[in-house]
């Protein structure tokens, strides 16, 4: 796969590349007339820039499939720097097994943010500063829950994200990273009350998806860096 | 320019347009609150998007994904509430809470994705006899046997939607709906994964799934550590081993890699 810096940016290229889905020769045939008039109504106006009001001084994920995967590196970001903190400050609380738990976690979650930081190449948003302040390094429970929220936040954020993915290459990635995310929530729940590992689920055995910018609202007490969606996917 | 009108000159040929367009047809509603020049810069990409996605993909492959993964589902239904109905099989407390809730969500999903079928005009398949003792012949009589089929069906289940993603990516509401029940057969795996004292993720080619001979397809390619074009994922950083890298990717299954899988149960 190419990596993301390969990927036309510029909006023409972008949209033309959309009229080129396949189709089927009759199907083709039976639309043409009417594409031709997409066609024309795509050029003349793609010019025209977007109105969104954006702060300045907050990260622009970007546009498309790129500020997607900007969103993702941003989580795995946060997720990475809260279990870094918690191998090198909270080892002494956890039983054994539990510490190796943490280390795994980490680990999965450090190549996790290397991995889209490399993919995203030159596109990749900055490192961000993140506010654990709220969270009590040396009590257990502070942890498992602030872990609770990250993990199962992270599920329904690539849920949720997983159809404004255009390329099918990266659907496939993401969906390689989330079943390892949902692992995660799967064990940090069962370590706060065993046998809560799926409670996330609703009556139709259906794991939350949610949408970025409300992904973002519950992670934002935890990042001091401000964040601007405005331009992802909608 | 009128985006109405192109609609209904579509229409002239195709009666079911805006049956295609149907997922898209808030995001039509929403148009006419659009101020003028707003509009007109958002129509021609948001028409981009739902005519790739209206026609790009047949909803032929979409029922056939999702037959698919209903056969894994009523295999997965099939598979626990005959062991929870086997006699002694499961200890009561927390093991056989846990097979309960997992045997709810799978029957959720028979539900849900047969109901979802109807709604695409598509057949659900009926339910196949499964014969879970053709390989494993104590699957309902050792409760060892019981949890590591149960871990080998689980995992496949996450490889096997994860393999279906990007067949389903024309469809919004259809691929969301996968990837929620994607990610709970996830945590079954993991869930199952520890009750038989492996860790919770799959780190290498099944080295650590503790599954025997017949069961090891289910773990090929899990030793994967090229990603995304990345030839080598481990020199990302330093101290990344084999195990971080392999465990924190899940592969997807192809469907024939699936079928052979399954067929170890038919």
């Amino acid at each position: 796969m190419k990596k993301l810096q390969d990927k036309p940016t510029d909006k023409e290229v972008s949209i033309s590349n959309k009229l080129e889905v396949p189709m089927q020769r009759r199907m083709f045939m039976r639309y043409a007339g009417a594409t031709a008039a997409v066609t024309t109504l795509l050029f003349t106006t793609a010019c025209d820039d977007d109105d969104d009001e954006t702060d300045p001084t907050a990260v622009d994920l970007g546009s498309g499939d790129t500020g997607i995967l900007n969103y993702a590196y941003a989580l795995e970001q946060l997720e990475a720097a809260f279990y870094t903190e918690v191998v090198a400050k909270s080892m002494g609380i956890f039983t054994q097994a539990e510490q190796q738990i943490m280390q795994d976690i980490k680990g999965h979650e450090s190549i996790h943010r290397d991995f889209l930081k490399a993919a995203l190449g030159s596109a990749a948003i900055p490192n961000l500063e993140v506010n654990f302040s709220s969270i009590n390094f040396n009590d257990k429970n502070s942890i498992l829950t602030t872990a609770r929220t990250f993990e199962d936040l992270g599920v329904a954020a690539y849920n949720g994200a997983g159809k404004f993915l255009e390329s099918a290459g990266f659907l496939t990635l993401a969906g390689k990273i989330v079943s390892v995310e949902a692992r995660h929530a799967a064990v940090i729940r069962d370590l706060i009350t065993n046998g809560t590992f799926s409670d996330s689920a609703d009556a139709n055995g259906l794991d939350p998806a949610m949408m970025p910018a409300d992904v973002l609202a519950a992670a934002a007490p935890f990042i001091k860096t401000k964040i601007s969606a405005n331009n992802l996917p909608k | 320019m009128n985006i109405f009108k192109i609609i209904e000159d579509i229409e002239k040929v195709d009666p079911e347009v805006y049956n295609r367009l149907d997922s898209r047809r808030s995001a039509f509603k929403n148009l006419g609150s659009l101020t003028k020049k707003t509009a007109l810069a958002a129509i021609p990409l948001a028409l981009g998007s739902v005519f790739q996605k209206a026609y790009g993909q047949s909803t032929n492959t979409i029922v056939e994904v999702l037959n698919f993964a209903l056969k894994l589902e009523y295999l997965e239904r099939n598979f626990y509430t005959q062991g929870l109905a086997a006699s002694g099989l499961i200890p009561a407390g927390a093991a056989r809470t846990a097979i309960q809730k997992i045997q709810q969500h799978e029957a959720a999903h028979v539900t849900l994705l047969r109901t979802t079928i109807q709604n695409l005009n598509g057949t659900p398949i009926s339910e196949p006899t499964f014969n879970f003792g053709k390989n494993f012949p104590d699957w309902n009589t050792n409760y060892q046997t019981f949890l590591t089929l149960a871990q080998a069906f689980e995992d496949t289940g996450v490889r096997a939607y994860k393999g279906q993603a990007a067949n389903l990516i024309n469809n919004d509401a259809v691929l969301t709906a996968a990837l929620q029940i994607h990610s709970v057969e996830a945590r079954h795996a993991a869930h199952i994964r520890r009750m038989r004292n492996n860790p919770a993720w799959i780190i290498g080619d099944g080295a650590n799934s503790n599954v025997p001979a017949p069961a090891q397809p289910v773990y090929a390619g899990e030793g994967n550590v090229s990603q995304g074009g990345i030839n080598d994922i481990k020199t990302l950083g330093t101290g990344y081993s084999a195990a971080i890298a392999t465990a924190a990717f899940d592969e997807p299954l192809t469907k024939e890699q699936v079928a052979q899988i399954v067929s170890l149960f038919e």
